[in-house]
């Protein structure tokens, strides 16, 4: 295997930037002064569905300090999507810069600039705004009635399959090899809801935009999509995106939220207007409100499983709640079905059902898992229940019917991100070495027969899922770096990939610094800079490590390339005896030259050039990986409480580049997605205003309640990955839920088919006690 | 504290306050409507984060007067006469604390924004129980959010630390190039 030799990947490196970050460097986007910045607001929407009949801003302009006040009346009017997707976006064409409509509490009304922040405020108070209050629908099933609100009935929007009925998006499809369910012994139904959640970026999104001395607009944003900015936003206010340029500095999370346009457009446009830098940030409230979300969802799954252990059919139903604008509406809903239908093998019949619906609620969008979350929540419920039906273990029931190496299946070919999929077969698995890793971990089968007899208000329960996820979205998906060679033989590497927290500045300069044969310090990264860093899609789709860092990879192997024949030149020797090593370039003999020599030979003495090369990366596979999840709880029959006692995460990421940095990403949405099972829900009141948008009412979780979560990294090797690598970050989310799920029906018999699994659900649950089939 | 602030008085809403930051006198002038995280970041102590400003997420904490404070909830004026700490008094890239050195080590900086919070409430639970377990730490830190860590490192840079200021250690001292 590749991984053997390694000096640098699969080795414990320092994440780069955790020094300057512990010590507090002002690196993130509101960390700098500008001179003469204004303050940029917004005034919100308080109606869930209005018109805007008039709209008066003579006052709010008077406000002394008050530079601009935009209405939809003084920007361009452009339907665009706010989802930082690829070129063209599979997305609605349905949102404006400003709109003479609002479509939910929270949404854009208009916005200010002013010299102070209290200025700014001010105004937005004197804004003087009558409304045509609409009827607001807030439910999926009512929204696509005949006769529902129609939320975007504006002319201009586009690629909305059905506006009438609120149908944001909507995917079909089907693999028919006989009768539904004719090999069926038991068919197994039913239906799993997840809420509106937030992703809870600790920093709330913040842009600065502002002109440089040939008057382009610098737009300094925390974003994971900074090439996918500059073009939304070039569209979105008629500017062209050479009078562009996106910087992202440290970002302080994101999670899916900030791979969208959120910010950047209005207040570019403020500063379009007024000359001069502008800031926006959101405040905590608004980052719950007006950020994105992920989507509510309900899905149906109808299954057909056999007593021998194989599942003949699976029917997904699955409704989204995309909110007031269609971001993301049909991609994370594919990803629902395209992340989990080809997990296990299912002997017959195949169909995927789905919609994402408009609702005067948040507007939904990206969020790790990606519909995997909602998907995976249903199939691995049923998983067991429908091991409980056959009475099988439900880690054999699995064992038996999950993918293996060298299958493929139907659905990635059916199902892309947005349009058809790519054929692919499994290049890599280790998800029977995760689940005996996890099996083990947790002491499952001692503890299964301890916890067999319980009585007694306190009974505790063992649980487990499998997941999947992907590795980019093939064939949409493309990553470029450029690499150059300094005099003392360090590089710099340029990439367009957005580092958010998750450490891929580091684990890129890793897979660089292993093909030169340098340290990964020797490697300077500079990232996600559109005037300076060539195009990377960014940071989503776990596509990072894998795309982007195959991206490195064939830089770097092009940069060596021109380091060997210089090299060879200087020792006489043939090129293919050359290798680079410990910063060196050594020859078969023995033989060596150090990378300063070859450099200052290259910028200096002989045949001068720079030795700098670029390269870009794009796949055709999205390799998965793989993680078997499981958790002991205990449950409290009295009072309804679940308590996790033990969660054991073991996940297939290939080779992990930076094992410690893999570890924390999985550590880190595991906890996210515990989160989501046992206390985060967004609520609204019935005239959809949000009742917790704040860290004190919508709870997730610290220090005091996280229970003890261990990750274990399976190593496989990934043979289209960088060094065998795979994607991490999102597949960790997908897991909490149904373990969780079934951890309690294990240890109380009842079955929980609604997140997040609040006391007074479990007691609900406890008390309607019967077998569930 | 109090006779200090009997003596300030706020001109067309402005207040002049002294206060020491990081072991230098500093003065200020704040708003009467002004908390001390703006003051602070208004004055280049940008590491001191707004992730919520009302409270609830721990990433604006410095030490005030000797204990952990949340800097949204203090009134800038009310900081007269005080002492405040802030991750930069408390080390350098050039010459890092020991909390700080474990927090890279351990792996448990991610995005890193809510680390000097973090830090500086970690710093306080070592001075006052040098060895704290583990259920103490998760009890100590639990006013300080972090979305993408899971806590899971940044529990075990807390122990790593502890141990190495018990023993003397230190990692990165002149290894700043």
């Amino acid at each position: 295997m590749e991984t053997e030799n390694l000096k640098v990947v699969n080795k414990r490196v320092l994440k780069m930037d955790a020094l300057g970050l512990a010590c507090g460097e002002p690196v993130f986007t509101d960390d700098v002064d500008i001179n003469g910045m204004l303050y940029g607001r917004i005034l919100w929407s308080h109606y869930a569905h209005a018109r805007i009949k008039k709209i008066d801003t003579r006052e709010a302009e008077k406000v002394p300090g008050v530079k601009a006040v935009l209405t939809y009346k003084n920007v361009p009017r452009v339907p665009h999507t706010t989802a930082g997707q690829g070129y063209p976006e599979p997305s609605p064409y349905d949102s404006y810069v400003l709109d003479n409509k609002v479509r939910f509490v929270g949404d854009r009304v208009a916005a200010v600039a002013a010299e102070t922040p209290e200025a700014a405020e001010a105004a937005l108070k004197l804004i003087k705004v009558e409304y045509e209050i609409l009827p607001a629908v807030f439910d999926v099933f009512e929204a696509v009635k005949d006769g529902a609100p129609i939320i975007h009935d504006e002319e201009d929007a586009k690629n909305i399959p059905d506006a009438k009925h609120n149908i944001a998006a909507k995917f079909d499809f089907e693999v028919r090899n006989g009768d539904w369910f004719k090999d069926a012994d038991f068919v197994v139904e039913h239906t799993y809801k997840m809420p509106y959640l937030q992703h809870c970026a600790i920093e709330p999104h913040t842009v600065i935009t502002s002109f440089d001395h040939f008057g382009r607009l610098i737009i300094r944003t925390s974003t994971q999509v900074p090439f996918h900015v500059r073009r939304i936003v070039a569209q979105a206010l008629r500017i062209p995106v050479k009078k562009i340029r996106v910087i992202k500095p440290r970002i302080g999370g994101g999670f899916g939220s900030k791979q969208e346009v959120l910010l950047e457009d209005i207040t570019a446009a403020l500063t379009l207007k007024t000359g001069k830098p502008v800031k926006i940030e959101y405040t905590r409230r608004e980052t719950f409100i007006s950020s994105r979300t992920r989507h509510p969802a309900t899905v149906r799954l109808k299954t057909g499983v056999r007593k021998d252990g194989t599942i003949t059919d699976a029917e997904m139903d699955i409704t989204l709640n995309t909110g007031a604008y269609g971001s993301h509406a049909l991609t994370v809903m594919m990803c629902s079905g395209s992340h989990t239908l080809p997990m296990y093998k299912v002997a017959n019949n195949i169909r995927f059902i789905g919609k994402s619906v408009y609702t005067n609620l948040p507007v939904s969008g990206a969020y790790r898992g990606y519909g995997a979350t909602q998907g995976f929540f249903a199939w691995e419920s049923q998983m067991d229940i429908m091991a409980n039906k056959i009475a099988m273990d439900p880690v054999e029931f699995r064992k038996k019917n999950y993918i293996r190496l060298g299958e493929g299946s139907p659905v990635f070919k059916a199902m892309g991100e947005g349009r058809e999929g790519v054929e692919q077969v499994i290049t890599s698995i280790g998800l029977y070495e995760g689940i005996e890793a996890g099996l083990k971990a947790i002491n499952w089968h001692e503890k299964k027969k301890k916890y067999k007899n319980q009585s007694g208000q306190l009974r505790r329960g063992l649980g487990m899922a499998c997941m999947m996820q992907g590795s980019g979205i093939p064939e949409v998906d493309m990553a470029s770096a450029t690499l150059k060679m300094n005099e003392d033989g360090s590089f710099n590497l340029m990439v367009g990939a957005a580092d958010l927290g998750t450490g891929s500045d580091t684990i890129l300069a890793q897979i660089a610094a292993e093909v030169l044969g340098v340290k990964a310090e020797d490697v300077i990264v500079y990232s996600a800079d559109t005037d300076l860093t060539p195009f990377d899609v960014g940071a989503y789709a776990s596509s990072t490590t894998f795309i982007s860092g195959n991206a490195v990879k064939k830089t770097a192997e092009k940069v060596r390339g021109m380091i060997i024949a210089v090299a060879a030149k200087i020792l006489d020797r043939k090129p293919d005896d050359l290798r680079l090593e410990g910063g060196k370039v050594v020859a078969k003999d023995g033989a060596a030259c150090s990378l300063s020599e070859v450099a200052n030979t290259s910028l200096y003495y002989y045949d001068q050039h720079q030795i700098v090369a670029s390269a870009s990366h794009y796949a055709h596979t999205s390799p998965p990986p793989f993680a078997a999840n499981f958790v002991e709880v205990e449950v409290d029959t009295g009072t309804g409480k679940i308590a996790i006692l033990n969660y054991i995460s073991c996940v297939d990421c290939g080779t992990a580049i930076n094992p410690e940095l893999a570890e924390g990403q999985n550590d880190g949405a595991v906890l996210n997605g515990i989160g989501h099972t046992l206390s985060e829900e967004m609520e609204f009141s019935s005239n959809g205003t949000p009742l917790n948008a704040s860290f004190r009412r919508y709870k997730i979780f610290n220090t005091a309640d996280m229970p003890a979560i261990k990750t274990i990294l399976i190593p496989t090797f990934e043979p289209n990955g960088p060094f065998g690598a795979k994607s991490v970050s999102e597949i960790g989310i997908n897991g909490p839920l149904p373990a969780v799920a079934n951890a309690v029906q294990d240890a109380v018999g009842a079955r929980l088919f609604s997140s997040p699994f609040t006391p007074e659900k479990v007691i609900a649950a406890i008390k309607n006690l019967q077998p569930v089939s | 504290m109090k006779k200090e602030n009997a003596r300030l008085k706020a001109v067309n809403g402005i207040f002049e306050i002294c206060l020491g930051i990081n072991g230098v006198k500093k003065s200020f002038s704040v708003k009467n409507t002004e908390f001390l995280l703006d003051a602070l970041r208004r004055h280049g102590y940008k590491s001191v984060k707004k992730g919520c400003d009302t409270g609830d997420c721990g990433s604006c904490t410095v030490i005030f007067n000797g204990k952990p404070a949340l800097a949204c909830l203090i009134p800038a004026f009310t900081a007269h006469g005080s002492e405040i700490t802030t991750i930069e008094g408390l080390g350098t890239v050039q010459n890092p604390h020991p909390l700080q050195e474990a927090f890279v080590e351990a792996g448990a900086v991610q995005c890193g924004f809510c680390i000097p919070g973090m830090i500086l409430s970690s710093k306080h639970l070592l001075d006052a129980n040098p060895e704290p377990s583990e259920e103490e730490i998760r009890k100590y830190l639990d006013g300080n959010l972090c979305r993408c860590t899971g806590y899971v490192k940044q529990i075990q840079a807390v122990r790593m630390a502890a141990k190495r200021i018990k023993n003397g250690e230190k990692r990165f001292r002149g290894k700043a190039s």
